[in-house]
């Protein structure tokens, strides 16, 4: 879009039917998304899931096989790169090496023939707070320093959507840190819709405000960080952010307001509300840090989950908390976070422990596991729970 | 790594700089070479150019003298060559370049997915090196001919008059030049295309520059050592070059060039002052240009 103007604010981006296949794989299944104004949005998965496929889509560095991308209700799916109010922090920073930081920064400026780059250019890289290196060539900054030219570079083009591709992951993780926050102070300040892709669970949850989970080329569920943590609706989900504790079995109650699973003999109920079905063979699941350990024989009461006796076979001490793993024979290894209020680990490996937590914290997962093939793929979502079982299974036939 | 974070700076500072004699010996041969193979001849090229005949003597006898007329006499009598040989130098350098920057880009930069015609192209560029270069511009010769088909085909097509001719005119001898020098001009442009960052052309795009203006603004600046290796390996042999010119070759009465006069005044007519003054001119002419041609293309690293 040569206009030279800027966009007057974000726009909305929107994804409708979008599929992207290269030959041999598909990379994009099925996506249907919408990123409202403004917002910042992370998606979020492992490599290979087609996040940045996703991105490269929105770009135009890439044509969709089918579907539709729409930016600010504007049809821009047969549109170039050039013509398109998007602008993307690359991965490997992509700054020309011939010029100086300066003309980086205003290359885009210059291209839509905006009056005053140089200002606008300096404006932006103080912005970043690298004024002071204007004149530079960009293999004589550090990562850090590159990282941010190309942040100001995009940043500068005010586009109605900023696309950032795991910009953090060449940074060490202070930097990171830092480099978290001051991206997040600037999309405040610009008021830019952010499109952020990453692979860094805690990145995009700290960063963004909404987060989708991206799996085998589909959205795998898509929320407000804390809502994708407290209640995850796949096992990919579950395991992907943050850790969980599964089990599998069939339902074999149910109450007004929630359901009993049989995992091997041991009663678990999870509330109705926060599973997602509610017959059957379900998977239900426990954040580690939600698990308390108890030492002695717990109360049996309805409000809460106990499984045990156990042995503890792992402590490992890393400074806030401490992880526990234990052995429940017929159940498998659950693993229990806890905060240290005391002084160093209270608990201590081999000990006899049983584990509990509330009923509310508990959650029911969507995927159904007797779908799961035999020989699953090891990021397949569905199979994660199942696997667990059969090998705890084999573990102990074998023993 | 805590106690590198305090050696950093000083690390290289440390490495001491010992007068090492074996890079010396090993120097010496290279040194012994061009001084016996550069320095001597030019020195006795440039007393040979201010020689003056010998009163009374045979045709070809010299002595040595400061007659510095020879340069003056060279520019008078043969400025108009002077001036030919650089225009046609010029101009195939231009046409080597239109030419080979496409077909360079190609395999550098589109090819890069199939390695295997990446390769065959690249053969099919160096190639034509394995047979003479005499032999394949008497070829150009006998396939340009007034009896060759492309010049009898041409003329049934009324695309050429009937009683023109195409060898012997300065188009044949440019387009002969054009032709030998390509695949100097195209290996040194595909030896950078073939590193350059194709992510760098998406960032162009990403930053609202049309396709065209990637390609002035991000590919020719970045390729633009290899643009300099590639005009000066075709430029400056191309000035001194006396095959394509030649009347046995491609050129005609009219398209003498320095080489072709040099070559007369020294084999001929065997004036070896005025051939002597016409090489250091050439050679000076060559050298100012390349260092202005450098200087403004701001690559002055490569000299």
């Amino acid at each position: 879009m040569a206009s030279g103007a800027f966009a007057e604010s974000g726009a909305d981006l929107e994804l409708v039917g979008l599929k992207k296949r290269f030959p041999g794989f598909t990379a994009i299944e099925q996506l249907d998304l919408t990123i409202p104004a403004g917002s910042f949005f992370a998606l979020l998965g492992p490599s290979g899931c087609g996040k940045t496929t996703t991105l490269r889509l929105v770009a135009g560095l890439e044509e969709p096989t089918e579907g539709t991308i729409l930016i600010g209700g504007k049809d821009v799916t047969h549109l170039k790169p050039y013509q398109r109010q998007v602008n993307t922090v690359f991965q490997s920073y992509a700054l020309f090496p011939h010029m100086t930081v300066l003309e980086n920064v205003a290359f885009g400026l210059r291209r839509r023939k905006i009056s005053d780059p140089v200002g606008k250019a300096h404006e932006a890289l103080r912005l970043v707070e690298l004024d002071h290196l204007a004149l530079r060539k960009p293999q004589q900054l550090s990562g850090g320093q590159q990282q941010r030219v190309a942040l100001a570079r995009a940043v500068v083009n005010r586009p109605a959507l900023l696309l950032l591709d795991e910009p953090l992951g060449a940074l060490d993780l202070k930097l990171r840190r830092q480099m978290q926050l001051e991206l997040k102070s600037i999309q405040g300040e610009v008021g830019l819709t952010f499109l952020h892709v990453t692979h860094d669970q805690e990145e995009a949850m700290t960063m963004a405000d909404t987060v989708a989970v991206m799996n085998k080329g589909r959205i795998e569920q898509l929320g407000a960080p804390a809502d994708l943590y407290e209640l995850p609706r796949t096992a990919f989900v579950a395991n992907f952010l943050g850790q969980s504790n599964l089990f599998t079995g069939d339902v074999v109650g149910t109450t007004s307001t929630s359901i009993t699973v049989d995992v091997e003999g041991v009663k678990i109920t999870v509330p109705k509300a926060r599973a997602q079905r509610h017959a059957g063979e379900i998977t239900v699941g426990i954040r580690p840090e939600k698990v308390s350990l108890l030492t002695s024989v717990p109360d049996q009461d309805s409000a809460t989950n106990t499984l045990g006796p156990g042995r503890v076979v792992d402590v490992s001490f890393s400074g806030v908390s401490t992880q526990y793993i234990i052995a429940i024979p017929g159940i498998g290894n659950v693993v229990v976070f806890s905060q240290n209020l005391g002084f160093g680990s209270v608990i201590s490996e081999g000990a006899e422990v049983w584990v509990a937590w509330q009923v509310d914290h508990g959650f029911g997962l969507e995927d159904d596991p007797s779908d799961a093939s035999r020989f699953p793929a090891d990021t397949d979502t569905a199979t994660i729970a199942v696997q667990k079982k059969r090998a705890l299974m084999s573990e102990l036939e074998g023993a | 790594m805590a106690f590198g974070a305090f050696a950093t700076g000083t690390a290289q500072e440390q490495a001491p700089r010992r007068k090492s004699k074996i890079a010396l010996i090993l120097l010496l041969p290279g040194i012994l070479y061009l001084a016996l193979f550069f320095l001597v001849p030019l020195v006795s090229l440039v007393i040979t150019s201010f020689q003056q005949p010998i009163p009374n003597g045979d045709i070809g006898e010299y002595q040595t003298a400061f007659r510095w007329e020879n340069y003056t006499d060279a520019i008078s009598l043969y400025g108009e060559h002077i001036l030919r040989s650089f225009f046609y130098a010029i101009l195939a350098t231009i046409f080597a370049l239109l030419f080979s920057y496409p077909l360079a880009y190609f395999i550098g930069v589109k090819a890069r997915r199939w390695p295997l015609l990446q390769n065959l192209m690249l053969v099919l560029v160096i190639a034509p090196f394995f047979i003479s270069f005499l032999l394949r511009t008497l070829a150009w010769k006998s396939i340009l001919s007034d009896e060759s088909i492309v010049i009898t085909g041409l003329k049934a097509l009324a695309l050429m008059a009937p009683d023109a001719h195409f060898t012997g005119t300065a188009s044949a001898v440019i387009f002969g030049l054009t032709y030998n020098f390509i695949p100097f001009m195209t290996l040194p442009l595909y030896a950078t295309l073939e590193r350059l960052d194709t992510r760098l052309l998406e960032a162009g795009g990403d930053l609202y520059a049309r396709p065209a203006v990637t390609f002035f603004k991000v590919t020719v600046p970045l390729s633009m050592s290899g643009i300099v290796s590639g005009v000066l390996l075709t430029f400056i042999p191309a000035a001194g070059d006396y095959i394509n010119a030649g009347r046995d070759f491609l050129g005609g009465t009219g398209t003498a060039m320095m080489g072709n006069v040099i070559e007369s005044n020294f084999l001929v007519t065997l004036n070896y002052p005025a051939a002597a003054s016409l090489s250091i001119i050439l050679m000076a002419v060559i050298l100012v240009m390349v260092v202005v041609y450098v200087k403004r293309s701001g690559t002055e690293d490569l000299l």
